[in-house]
């Protein structure tokens, strides 16, 4: 059995539906992502997982426990690192571990041994006994992480773990994420609309557009479906049919105002294209990315607006609780 | 065992965190000496009840004040805890929701009982001054009147965190527990005797807890004064001290359900 099953999970909200009968399987110490644009159903989809919001219709097993009957059992498998902040910023950063710690009923020395690990994976051993109301947006969301790696759960769920962090904490993070997967056989599932994270991170990841699964398999294979290298050409006038009629082209679309075409094998056939093409104004080979890939199935990009505005939003509205 | 300790983690969070907001421990002190100080001696100077002084009088009321704001506005907290993602944190945890319950319970009787064991300092300071006269405070009155204040907090707590469990927004909050503050307060005997009332009030008086509290810890600090009558016969302190139990055990009650049935 596998350590996360959903049957046709679905969850319905007044007038949409924001997860739309999902079915999925993790296995044990995998890294599992559900790759998505904002508004996919990604986060609804953690949040039934982790028995805070019960399904409309469906059902998940967890560790082999319903989350919705035995969401008691369910909830000591897990540890989740939720995308809006959830410290309280009245207590310094040492001290919403330490609770952390008493809620999970973990054992005293191990508890004062993780938070020193977690505190120095993060970078924020010397800012530990400061007040959360002083940490930076950055420093907050890396509190949050180390409070969700503490506890070492069977399954840890990630919701955009690296939202908001600079290139060097985002290594670190997923370093120590791969880490436990590895080690400690942890099944980590992650959220993100981020390509280069899903890509460098996850074994298997599902593609998720409105509420429904797009496509799901290994990073490499998804990319490999795609048939060939991306070839991206800007010219005046493009004569698309000439294009078509050459066998190792497998697909032509529109992308931004210029042409992508998905090629076999691009760089020995490069020279052909650009004949065939005649002039042009630039031309970009590449490796397919993820980004391809969620092209190709839902024929647009995955929106690169940055969510961060609404977790700013999140801390002021904590803010305001002491004024 | 683990649950205590989650109890225990949620007690530590709200009390440390009451402790390190100034402005709140300050407003919990300077509200009450305001009505102690103006009303109290501002009425004290024209009223007297049994040669009772008008400011030891509603000493007793004062105290079920700081109870009563304290501790229902503490359900407050939780609606914020919603609306930042600390309520998540703590709901996915291993913890039961009556132990959440329980924890906020603690959180929110810790507070309130530090403020009234300095009112208790300022009954003291007053009475032994010479300007609260015929204040009957000693240790076993106090511990008397703290048996009340400890019960009813608990009751209190609870109104507060079944109100805000359900809230979705502070403001909501505050509009629905100013509905139920004042009458609660004004109907309680805190500032009036209660024997020879207009018979339009007197049901809501009885029906309401706070006026046993007021009238258990009245009996024991001031004296018959002012006391409860139900036609010449006075309440006992006893039986003041029996209703008001069963009104919290009431509120734990339905605390516990509404916490079970918490959405986020």
């Amino acid at each position: 059995m596998s350590i996360i099953e959903t049957k046709n999970l679905t969850k319905k909200f007044e007038k949409m539906t924001a997860v739309d009968n999902l079915n999925l399987q993790v296995e044990e110490g995998e890294i599992f992502g559900l790759l998505g644009p904002n508004g996919a159903g990604k986060t609804t989809t953690l949040l039934m997982l982790v028995t805070l919001k019960p399904p409309t219709s469906g059902s998940a097993t967890i560790n082999g426990f319903d989350i919705v009957q035995q969401a008691d059992k369910v909830r000591k498998s897990i540890g989740i690192v939720f995308q809006d902040p959830s410290s309280d910023e009245i207590l310094t950063g040492y001290e919403n571990l330490k609770l952390h710690g008493w809620l999970y009923d973990m054992p005293d020395s191990l508890r004062e041994e993780r938070i020193k690990e977690v505190l120095s994976l993060v970078d924020l051993n010397d800012r530990k006994n400061d007040r959360v109301k002083k940490y930076s947006g950055g420093m907050r969301r890396r509190l949050e992480l180390a409070r969700g790696l503490m506890h070492h759960p069977k399954v840890l769920f990630l919701d955009e773990p690296t939202l908001g962090l600079d290139p060097q904490s985002r290594e670190h993070i997923w370093k120590y994420i791969e880490n436990l997967a590895k080690e400690k056989n942890m099944t980590i599932v992650i959220t993100t609309h981020y390509m280069d994270e899903a890509d460098k991170l996850c074994d298997r990841l599902a593609i998720i557009d409105h509420g429904k699964i797009v496509v799901l398999g290994a990073p490499k294979k998804l990319k490999k479906d795609l048939g060939g290298d991306i070839i991206r050409l800007k010219a005046e006038a493009l004569d698309v049919e000439v294009l078509r009629k050459l066998p190792y082209v497998k697909e032509i679309k529109p992308c931004d105002g210029e042409v992508c075409l998905t090629v076999e094998d691009a760089n020995a056939h490069l020279q052909e294209i650009l004949k065939v093409v005649g002039k042009i104004d630039s031309v970009e080979i590449r490796t397919p990315t993820l980004d391809d890939v969620f092209l190709h199935y839902t024929g647009r990009a995955i929106r690169e607006d940055n969510p961060e505005g609404s977790w700013a939003e999140k801390a002021m509205t904590a803010r305001a609780r002491n004024e | 065992m683990s649950e205590l300790k989650g109890i225990y983690a949620l007690w530590y969070r709200e009390t440390k965190v009451f402790l390190r907001e100034r402005s709140r421990v300050i407003s919990s002190i300077i509200n009450p000496l305001l009505w102690l100080l103006i009303i109290g001696f501002g009425l004290g100077s024209v009223v007297s009840f049994d040669n009772v002084p008008y400011q030891t009088f509603i000493y007793p009321g004062v105290l079920i004040q700081t109870a009563l704001f304290s501790s229902v506005f503490f359900g407050v907290y939780i609606v914020w805890d919603k609306k930042i993602d600390f309520m998540k944190e703590v709901l996915v945890a291993p913890m039961r929701r009556t132990s959440l319950f329980v924890g906020k319970i603690l959180g929110g009787s810790t507070d309130t009982f530090l403020q009234l064991l300095i009112l208790f300092v300022i009954g003291f300071v007053f009475s032994a001054g010479g300007i609260m006269p015929s204040l009957h405070l000693t240790v076993l009155s106090v511990l008397i009147s703290l048996g009340f204040l400890l019960v009813t907090t608990v009751g209190l707590v609870s109104i507060g965190l079944i109100i805000g469990s359900q809230m979705e927004s502070p403001e909501g909050f505050q509009l629905i527990i100013s509905f139920l503050i004042f009458p609660l307060f004004f109907l309680s005997g805190s500032l009036f005797p209660i024997s020879n009332l207009p018979t339009f009030l007197a049901p809501f008086i009885f029906v309401n807890p706070v006026t046993y509290a007021v009238d258990g810890i009245r009996s024991v600090i001031v004296g018959s004064t002012g006391k409860v009558m139900v036609g010449s016969i006075q309440l006992s302190p006893a039986f003041d001290f029996l209703v008001v139990t069963s009104f919290s055990l009431v509120m734990i009650g339905i605390g516990t359900y509404a916490f079970k049935k918490m959405k986020i």
